[in-house]
């Protein structure tokens, strides 16, 4: 099996600075144009049979991949098993849809209440449960994730079984509508939404935090013992992935004017664990590709609409049994070694 | 809040919840000897569950040609009927158990990958019986013809006991008690044990692990086709996606008694089962798996490993 990851990074490592640029900004262009691609006919074959192709960009496409790369701060990156993380996106979305009908508040002033609300949870939820190992902390967040969703039916705030309808969409920034005939817009503004998490997630990556995260999904008690603040860092972890889960609620709740607690099932905690793992737990890009296939790939093969969710089922089967760690599998050891080996021999020389 | 419900029906929410503890005993006993043996979360369980229900409908309504207009049987031909079923369940379930197994599991076992690969392959797997249930039955609903007359046969005080729920708890009891006892007196039970404490060094005496990891899949899968049959003499239906929230409630009573240990649960099966009962008596249904929930993170809390997750460490699976 050809190893995509290594194969990928040595092309990059290997290109120089003006390559790169070029490389980076034809692929961002072609991802904004994306959203145009139904309309000719040489890339007509993205388009998706039943469901509008520019709504299914939006969600589930974007929101699931803004989701991915949040529960993988989680799950790839700390090694804390969330199967709860709907409740996140859930609260974000009530948030919006609550503050957006009651109050004069427009979206983009929501959406920090949103995160911060989500957030909060986050760390209410993790001060009692992080202090859980694997599998227990896993059934805790279910839970959560279902207890969400039960006040949400049975509260007249959020609207019962009904939910709440008319929530309003985003004022425009730069010219650029929100509207529900204008797709488009809700892309590109998750479209940055995602890139600037995938900016956050690699400065964490390299610094104090991602360095402990590491520690702490390698060996948690080897990290406690080492000096690592293991609850403070993992509460750190759960809190800003439950922040991007709220944000991605937060758009959601505004693209499709409505919520209800139907749309924040179990199921939506399992598909975007799926895509964590599907694309390769703690790998950036890995994500990324998993939750755009694994978002996709339904909606395109809706012609088969009865049998689609059973080619899912049986895709993530054959998948995870032909590459268990992901179609892009995180760095391993050896970009390691050949930047370590130099300093050891010197260190010999020396001595 | 309606306390008054306590003191009035104390009795039947009782022998209720014991019978629906009970079923919860017999589902989490797939999701407890699985999770002993491989430190997995046997994800697919409660989609047995599902594929037990079905195979009880289908073997009354189908094989035995009996309907919903069908008088309740009595004598020798109810116990010869009643008998099928829960073969014919309990046979369906572990096959399928160990079907899951071979196709979610053992493959990725043999790499020796991390687990979660396992568990979304386990998750594919679930989505895959489920959906393809819901095909082959249209999403329709099945209700099972009612075999046993519903009686009430005697009175503790002025409560009736149904014949139903004293079957669920007899049986229930019954095949507890022999798991129980095979674990702990058998060679293949031991073997079970041993794997649960290392894999590695009862591989190096000799273990056959994949045998001994295929009979506790087929243990737990029989057990969760019991609970299914059980399930459908009391509440006569099923559907497609009956399992999930069957199987959610078993699992965390497995966690709740400590997970990995097989009288842990029991005893977090019955507690479950009672707690449930009597929190939608008084807190009304809706919020009745909100309080499950949260008793399950007070006791995680104050007890970490379970109620019992420790201190019957000996009966571990």
């Amino acid at each position: 099996m050809i190893n995509i990851r290594d194969r990928g990074a040595e092309l990059w490592e290997n290109w120089n600075r003006p390559k790169r640029t070029t490389f980076v900004i034809l692929l961002l262009a072609v991802i904004v144009l994306l959203p145009f691609a139904g309309d000719y006919s040489f890339s007509s074959f993205l388009n998706t049979p039943i469901s509008s192709y520019q709504a299914v960009l939006v969600y589930p496409v974007g929101i699931f991949v803004l989701m991915s790369l949040g529960l993988n701060i989680v799950v790839g990156k700390s090694g804390l098993l969330d199967l709860g993380y709907v409740a996140f996106f859930a609260i974000g979305a009530y948030t919006a849809a609550i503050l957006g009908t009651k109050t004069h508040l427009n979206i983009w002033e929501i959406m920090p209440i949103g995160m911060g609300l989500a957030m909060l949870s986050g760390v209410l939820l993790g001060l009692p449960t992080l202090r859980l190992r694997g599998d227990y902390l896993a059934i805790v967040t279910l839970g959560f994730g279902e207890i969400v969703r039960i006040v949400a039916v049975n509260n007249r705030a959020t609207g019962g079984p009904n939910g709440i309808a008319n929530v309003p969409n985003p004022p425009s920034i730069f010219g650029v509508r929100f509207a529900l005939d204008n797709m488009q817009g809700f892309f590109w503004i998750i479209l940055v939404m995602i890139l600037l998490v995938i900016w956050m997630v690699r400065r964490l990556s390299i610094r104090r935090p991602g360095r402990a995260w590491e520690a702490i999904r390698q060996d948690e008690d080897v990290a406690m013992l080492m000096g690592v603040a293991t609850l403070k860092y993992k509460i750190w972890s759960f809190s800003i992935g439950a922040a991007i889960g709220g944000a991605a609620g937060v758009i959601f709740a505004s693209k499709s004017m409505y919520v209800a607690p139907d749309m924040f099932t179990f199921n939506i905690s399992v598909l975007i664990l799926s895509c964590v793992v599907f694309g390769g737990m703690g790998n950036i890009w890995g994500v990324v590709l998993g939750g755009t296939i694994l978002a996709y790939l339904p909606e395109r093969i809706r012609f088969i609409s009865n049998a689609r969710q059973l080619v899912f089922g049986l895709a993530l089967v054959i998948i995870m049994n032909v590459r268990p760690d992901g179609l892009l599998p995180r760095k391993k050891r050896e970009k390691l070694h050949k930047t370590v080996q130099p300093l050891a021999v010197e260190g010999e020389q020396n001595v | 809040m309606n306390f008054s419900v306590v003191v009035s029906q104390f009795w039947p929410l009782l022998i209720n919840g014991l019978a629906l503890g009970f079923i919860y005993v017999l589902i989490s006993l797939g999701y407890t000897m699985v999770y002993g043996v491989l430190r997995l979360i046997n994800f697919a369980n409660s989609e047995i569950f599902m594929v037990g229900t079905f195979a009880t409908v289908i073997v009354s309504r189908n094989f035995f040609g009996f309907n919903q207009n069908t008088d309740p049987l009595h004598g020798f031909k109810l116990v010869y009927t009643l008998g099928a079923c829960l073969l014919a369940s309990m046979l369906v379930s572990g096959v399928t158990a160990v079907l899951v197994e071979i196709v979610a599991y053992r493959r990725l076992r043999a790499k020796g990958t991390n687990r979660l690969a396992s568990l979304i392959s386990a998750i594919g797997v679930s989505i895959i019986l489920q959906e393809g249930v819901r095909i082959l039955t249209h999403s329709v609903p099945m209700s099972n013809p009612r075999l046993l007359r519903k009686a009430y046969i005697f009175n503790i005080g002025s409560v009736g006991l149904r014949v139903d729920t004293l079957l669920v708890i007899f049986f229930a009891a019954i095949l507890f008690f022999l798991v129980d006892r095979f674990v702990s007196k058998t060679l293949l039970g031991k073997a079970i044990r041993a794997v649960s404490m290392s894999e590695e060094t009862s591989k190096l005496m000799g273990v056959n692990l994949n045998r001994v990891i295929s009979a506790t899949f087929l243990i737990g899968g029989m057990m969760t086709g019991a609970a299914a049959f059980l399930y459908e003499t009391v509440y006569e239906n099923t559907k497609y996606n009956v399992g999930f929230s069957i199987g959610l409630a078993a699992f965390t009573a497995a966690v709740l008694g400590g997970i990995g240990n097989l009288r842990g649960a029991f005893l977090g099966g019955l507690s479950l089962g009672l707690l449930e009962e009597f929190a939608a008596a008084i807190l009304g249904t809706q919020w009745k798996s909100v309080t499950v929930f949260l008793v399950l993170v007070l006791v995680l809390l104050f007890k970490p490993n379970g109620l019992f997750g420790e201190a019957v460490q000996q009966t571990r699976v």
